[in-house]
């Protein structure tokens, strides 16, 4: 049993934590993004990380699989550990990483390949080669992203043919095929429709069997529906993590009330 | 820096509570009328209190569907989505009030056509406990007052003590009557009025409650202990 400390005192149990960020501090240069984060993450579970444009929600995603690596003036001080492995340790192999912890993007980004390739992609640049293994990644992963019955008849066509919410779905499929044990997620609805939308969404519930979940989102709506720890973010510090129920009918701190009313942010 | 926004759904917020309260006062008057027309044996404010119960059930639908129209639209949460559902259970009880007030009307219509039993004391003293409890739950619920609440709460324990005494008293009526069919009739009905006023007492209580959860998020209702000595 451990606790998550925040910067405000509000104290939540978390079992089984799979990512623990303690103490991050990141810094683009100068300006200071991430105050003294301390945050642990259920394995298994959907984690929401919320707040208002530029309070470091996605900057703390991508510290998670270490994405901030390639923006050149961000350096950070602190842990972020992923099965208990201080992903930012010098012998930390990075597309391992990311290979363990995946990650959709606010835009889906399917390369101008086919549906198979795209999904087959992390296979074959990991040295995969057997068509056996390929088809049945392929076939598990666009199944667990709900995207199979819709286009297991047109796997060569390009993937660019496919509506938005569909190429986010093959996104997450592509993600999947690696195998990873978490997948970040940022923003992956705000491009889309409201039934697409709801379509990613009971992907996602579906998902948490067998993955760890964690999910930017702008829509508290979204948050409050799908996951099942909000942690709520303002100006770089962590104000507020709470199971989500409690989050939108009794947050322990003002902030956060005021901010999931609407009546700051 | 927050800056916090103005927002045009409190001032929605705002005229649902307004409304409510005059509704509440509404049901209030209704409950004080009732034991008039029984006190002051008087038809006429029978009349009144069967006329105002169906306006104040009319109230009540009206208020449910601007609250659910606040819900549909806005998709409240935290302490929003408190204060809404909280007007939802508020307005159910303010009506359920009104109901029991009613059916006291039509019990002092019933009794008014019949010599007085003995001094209604105790029935007008419960009467003046219940209208308070509402007029304290009413007042809790408007100033997100928790310990004003819980003396609603407490105060309901007292009117259940007050229906026991009321209950034995007539009992005895009965018991002494030896069968006399019109004591038995007036004994009974003064007994039910009792009970309408435990009943209102109940309603306010559970008023009293839902602020409460309103204000700190807690749900104390169907508690064993007493939850307004917490």
């Amino acid at each position: 049993m451990s606790l998550t400390p925040t910067s405000v005192g509000n104290e939540i149990e978390i079992k089984n934590a799979i990512i623990e960020v303690e103490q991050l501090n990141l810094f683009y240069a100068d300006k200071q993004a991430l105050f003294d984060i301390n945050l642990l993450i259920p394995a298994k579970k959907v984690t929401s990380l919320i707040g208002p444009s530029g309070c470091g929600k996605s900057t703390l995603l991508r510290s998670l699989n270490r994405l901030n690596d390639l923006v050149e003036s961000a350096t950070i001080s602190g842990s972020v550990k992923v099965g208990g492995d201080n992903i930012y340790d010098e012998g930390c192999d990075v597309i391992d990483l990311r290979r363990r912890v995946g990650m959709v993007f606010q835009k889906s980004n399917p390369f101008p390949k086919s549906i198979y390739e795209n999904v087959a992609y992390g296979l074959r640049i990991a040295g995969e080669t057997s068509k056996a293994v390929l088809d049945s990644a392929v076939e598990r992963s666009l199944k667990a992203a709900a995207l199979w019955d819709e286009v297991k008849d047109r796997q060569h066509e390009n993937a660019l043919g496919l509506s938005g919410g569909q190429q986010q779905r093959l996104c997450i499929a592509r993600a999947l095929a690696v195998e990873p044990e978490v997948i970040l997620m940022d923003e992956p609805c705000s491009a889309l429709d409201p039934i697409a939308t709801i379509r990613i969404e009971e992907t996602i519930t579906d998902l948490k069997d067998d993955y760890t979940i964690v999910i930017v989102t702008h829509n508290l709506q979204q948050a409050s529906r799908i996951s099942d720890f909000t942690a709520f973010f303002y100006m770089g510090e962590l104000i507020e993590h709470n199971d989500t129920q409690t989050m939108f009918t009794n947050p322990a701190v003002e902030k956060t009330e005021d901010y999931v009313t609407g009546r700051f942010g | 820096m927050v800056v916090m926004l103005e927002r045009k759904f409190d001032q929605q917020l705002d005229d649902l509570k307004t409304e409510l309260l005059a509704m509440g006062g509404a049901v209030e008057k209704s409950v004080e009328q009732a034991l008039y027309a029984l006190v002051e044996r008087d038809d006429q404010t029978v009349n009144d209190v069967l006329k105002g119960g169906v306006e104040i059930d009319e109230w009540e639908i009206q208020v449910e569907e601007q609250t659910l129209t606040l819900l549909a639209t806005h998709a409240p949460v935290a302490k929003d989505l408190r204060l809404l559902t909280t007007v939802l259970k508020i307005n159910d009880d303010l009506e359920r009030i009104n109901d029991q007030s009613v059916n006291i009307a039509q019990r002092a219509a019933v009794l008014n056509k019949m010599p007085l039993l003995k001094p209604l004391i105790d029935i007008p003293g419960m009467a003046d406990i219940a209208r308070g409890m509402v007029r304290d739950a009413l007042d809790a619920f408007v100033r997100n007052d928790v310990n004003l609440a819980r003396i609603v709460g407490e105060t309901d324990e007292k009117l259940d003590e007050f229906r026991d005494r009321i209950f034995r008293e007539l009992v005895v009526f009965m018991t002494d009557s030896k069968d006399q069919v019109d004591v038995v009739d007036r004994a009974i009905q003064l007994i039910l009025i009792s009970r309408h006023l435990e009943r209102i007492g109940d309603h306010a209580s559970n008023i009293a409650e839902n602020v409460v959860y309103a204000v700190e998020g807690r749900i104390v209702r169907h508690r064993k202990e007493k939850w307004w000595m917490e």
